[in-house]
């Protein structure tokens, strides 16, 4: 019976779970962690640029994960993201954070669109090659123009405090609420695009493409559309990391490691799921912090640092290669399997 | 006339260092012909092999001992890729076995660090990356003898190669699989010992892809970012030809030098990072199966 009434449409197409799961999450993330966790190590370490890398993971999956477009770029869209961030607030008066934070984002959309141009002709490997091109473009231009760096001289740029209708937000505590609220919204809009007709046009095009045309789908607007909001998303995301996280500005930061720890947080975390794009997040970020426990604590430092970041390499490449093989769908699935067995168990009951 | 020499200089010298991209973007072909899988752990094939030389040459190895062991356990990696990766693996799509042969390269790259460290290592082939004199005497050109040398031991590679495809049973049976495995295993080829055959030979080729950038550039991390720009030397020349690699690389090597020297200047230089890339791209709007790759036709 509670299966039944569980199912049933309460609001614009979700269930009375799928809303007290909404409601528990966001309990949680507003009330209880601020409530329960004090040390700022928590915020500036694990809770922030966890959130921010999350939100560039969404970005990755909704254009490899919905629309099937093997993109490899994100970090550039992210440098994008923070660098227009910054000269925005630097160059605009007065600007309200939010309207420069989406501004960059747009300006990440435009490099989305102009980069994602070759999907109309290419896919799988070809694609990914030419999406490096905007990986290594961006991050060069950033670089080698010294307008976007505001001809600062020594590469390192600190970025400016967030200030929002007059209130400085400095504390970790405090900027863990901005991209709280900004990861909520934008994670809300993601998920309702991925269960509208928008979704559903990517995942014809990335099911089968040809297929997906010869019913209507209009490809060139789909696929750039995918690159677009993706690129929006990581451009977001670029900047809240750079003003949040890192608090400073280098293009260096954002090179085709952090593109690829990206898309590890997508495959390991679950194509095409949103869910999967924060625990995939939160493993590729937890798990180095994991290792590095293992190996002073349990070692005591018996094992070099460098050696200790090769293992976790390897860890890494074999558990890709295992998730390929015995769960393509990633972290996301196995945690619903879980779930659904746990249910059937107490179902049977 | 000075104007017209350092020209040619600049593309001779973009040639040869192409033709270093060549010798990566051939361990690519090879896998792809044969499997279609494209393995974007070559790069890190390529540092792990010359890790692994230039670690048993400093265990006191002789040169051609070390080579021969390196050899083996290229060997050996390709053996327990089939085995672990490819085999497991079987008829699954394109896109998934890219992204395990990524898993693979950063399985090669943190075994090789672990097992060797991570510091700039000095590779000395005994062969100087200086101008030779006579081609300096006689043409009046500056070419490095490192580079003259990666190109002739590309081209010996690359002709052994094309003569065991196209001479030996091994090469027929190789070429029988890439066209079709299903039929060819039906007719009794053997498929397991081809991929072995070919991971293995993808692994010498990287030992000395690795051994001649190793040369140039030191033994280091960087070499798997070089293989990255074997990517659009095989977009340009198509993934499943072992001629288009050479072109391909051949095109990717001048163009860049070109670039780099003369418009380069305009722009504050380094675009050397990125133009191969942009290259490719406006290759693919023009002919996405590359110049010698076959047309690619896919129905619903």
């Amino acid at each position: 019976m509670e299966q039944k009434v569980n199912n049933k449409n309460v609001f614009m197409g979700y269930t009375r779970s799928d809303l007290t799961n909404f409601l528990i999450v966001m309990i949680l993330s507003f009330v209880a962690i601020p409530l329960l966790v004090k040390t700022d190590y928590w915020y500036s370490s694990i809770l922030i640029p966890w959130l921010c890398l999350a939100l560039a993971a969404i970005g990755q999956q909704i254009v490899m994960g919905y629309a099937g477009q093997l993109a490899l770029g994100a970090a550039g869209f992210m440098a994008a993201g923070a660098f227009a961030c910054f000269n925005l607030i630097l160059r605009v008066p007065d600007i309200p954070f939010f309207v420069a934070l989406g501004l960059s984002g747009l300006v990440a959309a435009a490099f989305g669109i102009l980069f994602g141009l070759p999907s109309l002709r290419v896919r799988g490997i070809y694609l990914m090659v030419a999406t490096l091109a905007s990986q290594f473009f961006i991050v060069w231009m950033i670089d080698k123009f010294g307008w976007f760096k505001n001809y600062d001289t020594s590469g390192i740029i600190t970025a400016q405090d967030i200030v929002i209708l007059g209130k400085p937000f400095t504390s970790p505590l405090e900027m863990y609420f901005v991209i709280l609220v900004v990861v909520t919204v934008l994670t809300v809009l993601a998920v309702n695009m991925a269960r509208g007709s928008t979704g559903r046009n990517w995942m014809a095009v990335r099911d089968m493409d040809i297929a997906a045309e010869s019913m209507g789908i209009s490809l060139l607007k789909t696929k750039l559309q995918a690159f677009a909001i993706c690129a929006f998303y990581c451009g977001v995301a670029g900047a809240l990391f750079a003003f949040t996280y890192l608090k400073s500005l280098e293009p260096v930061a954002f090179d085709i490691k952090l593109s690829f720890k990206i898309l590890f947080m997508v495959i390991l975390g679950g194509l095409g799921t949103i869910s999967g794009a924060f625990i995939g997040a939160a493993f590729i970020l937890l798990f180095p912090v994991l290792l590095n426990s293992i190996g002073n604590n349990v070692f005591h430092g018996a094992i070099d640092a460098t050696i200790i970041s090769s293992i976790e390499q390897v860890v890494f490449g074999v558990l890709i290669i295992v998730f390929m093989i015995y769960e393509p769908l990633g972290m996301a699935k196995l945690w619903g399997n879980i779930k659904q067995r746990f249910l059937r168990k107490r179902s049977l009951q | 006339m000075t104007e017209v020499l350092f020209f040619i200089e600049v593309v001779v010298a973009g040639l040869l260092a192409g033709t270093m991209y060549s010798l990566v973007a051939l361990g690519f072909v090879l896998i792809y012909k044969a499997s279609s899988t494209f393995n974007f752990a070559q790069g890190a094939m390529v540092f792990f092999a010359v890790l692994a030389f230039v670690g048993f040459m400093e265990l006191g190895l002789p040169f051609s001992l070390a080579f021969v062991v390196t050899v083996l356990l290229m060997v050996l990696v390709g053996f327990c890729t089939e085995r672990m990766v490819l085999n497991p693996l079987m008829n699954q799509s394109e896109d998934t076995l890219l992204m395990a042969t990524i898993g693979l390269g950063f399985v090669l790259e943190g075994l090789a660090q672990a097992a060797w460290g991570v510091e700039v290592r000095r590779l000395d082939l005994g062969i100087g990356d200086f101008p030779i004199e006579w081609i300096i005497d006689v043409f009046g050109l500056f070419v490095s003898a490192l580079d003259l040398t990666a190109g002739i031991v590309a081209a010996v590679l690359i002709i052994g190669l094309a003569l065991i495809f196209k001479y030996t049973r091994m090469g027929l049976g190789l070429r029988a699989v890439a066209d079709d495995p299903g039929a060819a295993s039906s007719i009794g080829i053997p498929l397991k010992n081809i991929m072995l055959l070919v991971w293995s030979a993808a692994g010498v080729v990287a030992l000395v892809a690795g051994m001649m950038w190793g040369a140039r550039a030191g033994v280091q991390f960087a070499l798997v970012d070089l293989a990255l720009k074997a990517l659009p030397v095989l977009i340009i020349g198509g993934f499943s030809s072992i001629p288009g690699a050479i072109i391909g690389g051949l095109i990717i090597g001048a163009t860049e030098k070109v670039l780099e020297v003369y418009v380069g200047p305009f722009f504050g230089g380094a675009i050397e990072g990125w133009a191969p890339y942009v290259l490719a791209i406006f290759f693919l709007l023009y002919r996405p199966e590359g110049l010698f790759g076959e047309k690619i036709i896919r129905r619903v």
